[in-house]
């Protein structure tokens, strides 16, 4: 099959006009008879669910956790970027589109990103209408702040809360049309398997977290908003449910996943602290607006942080990339600080840390504008280690954070299953090899309530509705699939735990495919991985059963899917032999130790199709191209 | 550290329940509360009984999923924390610790500590937001906020929907959850059309889901992770009130012809 992304013909900044222009419609008598399922109730699933629900399409909504509201999407913290311009200070919709680009190393779809750029003002106006309650200045006039990867103030924020109050706002809107009976909300419910008929997507498989019930739903389209895989480390900033299942299972059944190996590493994160640890925090990158990175210049410095004078301290990205200094892209500041780490330059009781020193901000603009700023930030950090950061610098380390891999999609963000869609971080589209902060609140919106609401009427009018329902022995056979599965885990009855397992995935994947690879590292892991997944399988221990509530069963089905997956990401890694974005590896890089892109050769997506259990699967290549930013190294330094 | 745990264990909602003691040693001061049931549920595992069921997700104090009673206050000793904040240096070496589920009759218990929590849901639906479609709409600050409402809407807004008010209530009320949602949209100029009708409607709900009264005891913003002021209920107390005098609307005025 010919990967085609409906790349709209017409000059970059009307492509998304006409191409809505052009796209067939589904009536408003006619939509209350289609049925459309969404999987994640985050950003991107709420604000696809409650804008279908509104024009009138049945919607059923699935989530994990026990409310919509819980999503992870609430933990976003600083802020969601729009070309608004509120600050005179040059930013523009090509602005925005040319820090996205450039930020994500040249390896995203120019027509996806300005698409996103031009949609990132009416994200703003949308929120502000649900009543988000976005920062004002004394005027009564939205305020602005600044964040990595860019210089101008675009950045919207609710204290250190954006996330949170986005996804209240698009929350009220699903429970509008909860109320409204558009959509039926089903909580506690996790999908394991997709129905694909005739080569359509249509339904899905879900267990009933509480009651252990497998059932099908069917539809007439399934949108997946099921976020990242970031948790295949096992220690990241994800919430502990975050998982790959869907996108896994859809996956196997034949939806493309492109670019696995791209997962950002978050620079601003609290250290590990012992084995016990299952997960880490994030601190917002917006306190690199104010702190001050360095370690100690001199190797095994004892020293307190207040002890050691300024001429001992290394402020390395300020001495590194003196235009951006603490404010470059996220993969940037995350491998200088994993550098001077290797170096043995780092703090903290295991080496791994640097510190983030708000001292000079505190003494240049007064206590109370800090705290106005990054108050709760400073809590946080507190509680979690004990140490204050009005006193002592903070300790960071960079996180597995995000991941810009997902399922392939095209420009109506519809996977290579037709019928089976892929918004938010689910998917591939719009952030390349990296994301720049405040950028994926501002993704999950455009695709949930501006670009998939549009589009999906153009795949619903050219097909009837309601021709399949739960009858058909596809979905018996796939519910029957689901069965056997958990019948599977249960019956290994071996002696190890899911989470040691899981904690021992994680070390593999974050050792070897984590902030840099080699192609030595990769091929080890590529075969630890399949032994591990033989461990998981003969040696698992789950205790009780499958016709009720069992989070040790959910928890290994989950993990099944991610030994899978760190296989893909390992190889997807292993042949990208370039650097680019969050993708650093140690054989590609430039004199300085920057990221070195090879253009020539891998200027596209790397798309990978499922073959079978004990297949390899087989690449194909999109081909990038770049007309309206033409490709250039990428440089924070001048 | 070394603790003695009791939990409470319960199979289901029509089973009886009871508190069962277990200890843990060997726990880092830095182990977080819920990261010490990890490692007893892995101890449990491995002796093939059955870990102890426990809601948690972002484990940074956000989602409001996880719920717990411990020593007998809501998400713990530590003020405005949820559990999953709570670490293990804030207990002495060898305290006995008793971990309830947060209880209520408007709550009915799933398993062990989790509880049905979806009565929230269900009062956001009956009001808890402003009727907009997704679609253009007019530039934010055409409508200038004063910075003050904004922050104290926003005060209203960090509610994490865990339900601690409801637990910590000696009647099991769920006024602070109630009045925090609606005074978030209240406050700010889009949520005004709506404003008498949303708490109509959502305090509607809020007894029809069998949640207790308020009788000003103000436990719930003394164990509210976030710290929310039950400066709010009084403020839903008089929307209240003015919703109830202003019903029926009678827009148009009368006139009767002589």
């Amino acid at each position: 099959m010919r990967l085609d992304a409906k790349i709209p013909e017409a000059p970059i900044e009307h492509m998304w006009d006409t191409h809505r222009e052009h796209l067939r419609l589904v009536g408003p008598r006619n939509r209350p008879h289609y049925r459309i399922i969404v999987v994640g109730s985050g950003l991107a699933g709420a604000a696809a669910a409650s804008s279908l629900g509104a024009m009138g399409y049945r919607v059923k909504c699935f989530c994990f956790q026990d409310s919509a509201r819980r999503a992870h999407s609430i933990a976003a913290q600083g802020g969601i970027n729009a070309a608004k311009d509120y600050r005179n200070d040059g930013d523009s919709v090509y602005r925005l589109f040319y820090d996205t680009q450039k930020g994500g190393d040249y390896r995203s779809r120019e027509a996806n990103v300005w698409r996103l750029a031009e949609l990132s003002e009416n994200i703003i106006d949308q929120a502000v209408a649900q009543g988000v309650p976005f920062a004002r200045e004394y005027g009564g006039m939205l305020a602005n702040r600044s964040f990595g990867g860019v210089l101008v103030e675009r950045t919207f924020y609710s204290r250190g809360e954006t996330g949170q109050q986005l996804l209240l706002g698009a929350n009220s809107a699903l429970a509008e049309q909860i109320k409204a009976r558009q959509v039926e909300m089903h909580t506690r419910t996790e999908l394991l398997d997709i129905v694909v008929i005739d080569g359509r997507a249509r339904g899905i498989v879900v267990r009933d977290l509480v009651t252990g019930e497998v059932r099908s739903h069917a539809a007439d389209a399934v949108v997946l908003a099921t976020g990242g895989y970031s948790n295949v480390y096992y220690l990241s900033t994800n919430a502990r449910g975050c998982n790959v299942t869907a996108t896994w299972r859809a996956y196997k059944r034949g939806a493309r996943f492109a670019n696995p190996c791209y997962t950002q590493i978050h620079p601003t994160c609290i250290p590990a602290s012992g084995e016990h640890q299952s997960k880490l925090t994030l601190m917002s990158e917006s306190l690199r607006n104010d702190g001050r990175i360095w370690v100690p210049r001199k190797r095994g410095d004892t020293r307190a942080p207040g002890e050691i004078p300024e001429e001992d301290r290394y402020y390395y990205l300020e001495e590194r990339y003196p235009r951006f200094g603490n404010l470059v892209p996220r993969d940037v500041a995350s491998r200088n600080a994993k550098d001077v780490c290797d170096q043995n330059l780092g703090v903290g009781p295991t080496g791994r840390g640097v510190y983030l020193d708000f001292c000079d901000a505190i003494a240049e603009h007064g206590r109370d504008v800090i705290a106005g700023r990054y108050e709760n930030l400073f809590e946080i950090y507190e509680r979690i280690t004990g140490v204050s950061p009005w006193t002592t610098p903070m300790q960071i380390y960079p996180a597995p954070h995000y991941t810009m891999g997902g399922l392939w999609v095209d420009y109506n963000l519809m996977t290579t299953v037709p019928g089976l869609y892929a918004i938010g971080e689910a998917n591939f589209s719009d952030h390349g090899a990296n994301r720049l902060g405040a950028s994926s609140l501002m993704q999950c919106l455009a695709d949930g309530y501006f670009i998939l609401p549009i589009t999906i009427g153009d795949y619903l009018s050219r097909h009837p509705y309601g021709d399949v329902d739960g009858s058909h022995p596809a979905f018996g056979d796939a519910e029957r699939g689901v069965r056997d599965r958990i019948d599977r885990l249960l019956g290994i009855e071996g002696k190890r735990t899911v989470e040691s397992l899981h904690r021992e995935l994680g070390r593999v994947v974050w050792d070897l495919c984590g902030m840099s690879r080699t192609a030595e590292g990769l091929n080890e892991a590529l075969e630890i991985i399949p032994k591990l997944r033989g461990e998981f399988w003969t040696d698992l221990r789950i205790t009780g059963t499958g016709d009720r509530l069992n989070q040790s069963l959910e928890h290994a089905g989950r993990l099944a899917d991610f030994l899978e997956l760190a296989e893909l990401m390992c190889l997807d890694a292993l042949t990208r032999e370039e650097s680019c974005g969050g993708h650093f590896r140690e054989e590609y890089k430039t004199e300085e130790g920057e990221a070195l892109r090879d253009d020539l050769d891998f200027a596209h997506v790397s798309v990978w199709d499922f073959q079978g259990p004990d297949e390899a699967p087989s690449l194909h290549e999109e081909p990038l191209t770049f007309h309206a930013l033409p490709l250039a190294q990428r440089n924070y330094k001048i | 550290m070394r603790f003695t745990l009791r939990v409470h264990r319960q199979t289901g909602p029509e089973a009886s329940g009871a508190l069962v003691q277990y200890s843990v040693d060997d726990i880092s001061p830095d182990t977080s509360f819920l990261e010490m049931m990890d490692l007893l549920n892995e101890q449990l595992t491995a002796k093939g009984e059955d870990p102890i069921a426990f809601d948690s997700d972002c484990r940074e104090g956000i989602c409001g999923m996880c719920s717990m009673v411990i020593n007998g206050r809501a998400h713990g000793p530590l003020p405005e924390s949820a559990t999953c904040q709570v670490y293990m240096r804030h207990f002495q070496d060898g305290d006995v610790i008793t971990v309830e589920p947060f209880r209520a009759a408007a709550f009915p218990l799933v398993r062990d500590l989790i509880v049905d929590r979806s009565a929230f849901d269900r009062i956001m639906q009956a009001g808890g937001f402003i009727s907009v479609h997704s679609g253009p709409k007019p530039d934010p600050n055409s409508v200038p906020i004063e910075p003050g409402t904004v922050e104290l809407a926003l005060d209203a807004a960090s509610c994490i929907g865990c339900g601690a008010c409801v637990a910590a209530c000696p009647n099991a009320s769920a006024m602070l959850y109630t009045a925090a949602k609606v005074s978030h949209l209240g406050l700010l100029p889009q949520g005004q059309p709506e404003r008498y009708e949303r708490v109509r409607n959502m305090v509607g709900q809020m007894e029809d889901e069998g949640f207790g009264a308020c009788r000003n005891y103000g436990e719930c913003e003394a164990q509210c992770p976030k710290g929310i002021s039950i400066g709010f209920i009084g403020r839903m107390n008089r929307d209240y009130l003015r919703a109830s005098l202003l019903d029926p609307v009678d827009r148009q005025g009368e006139m009767v012809p002589q």
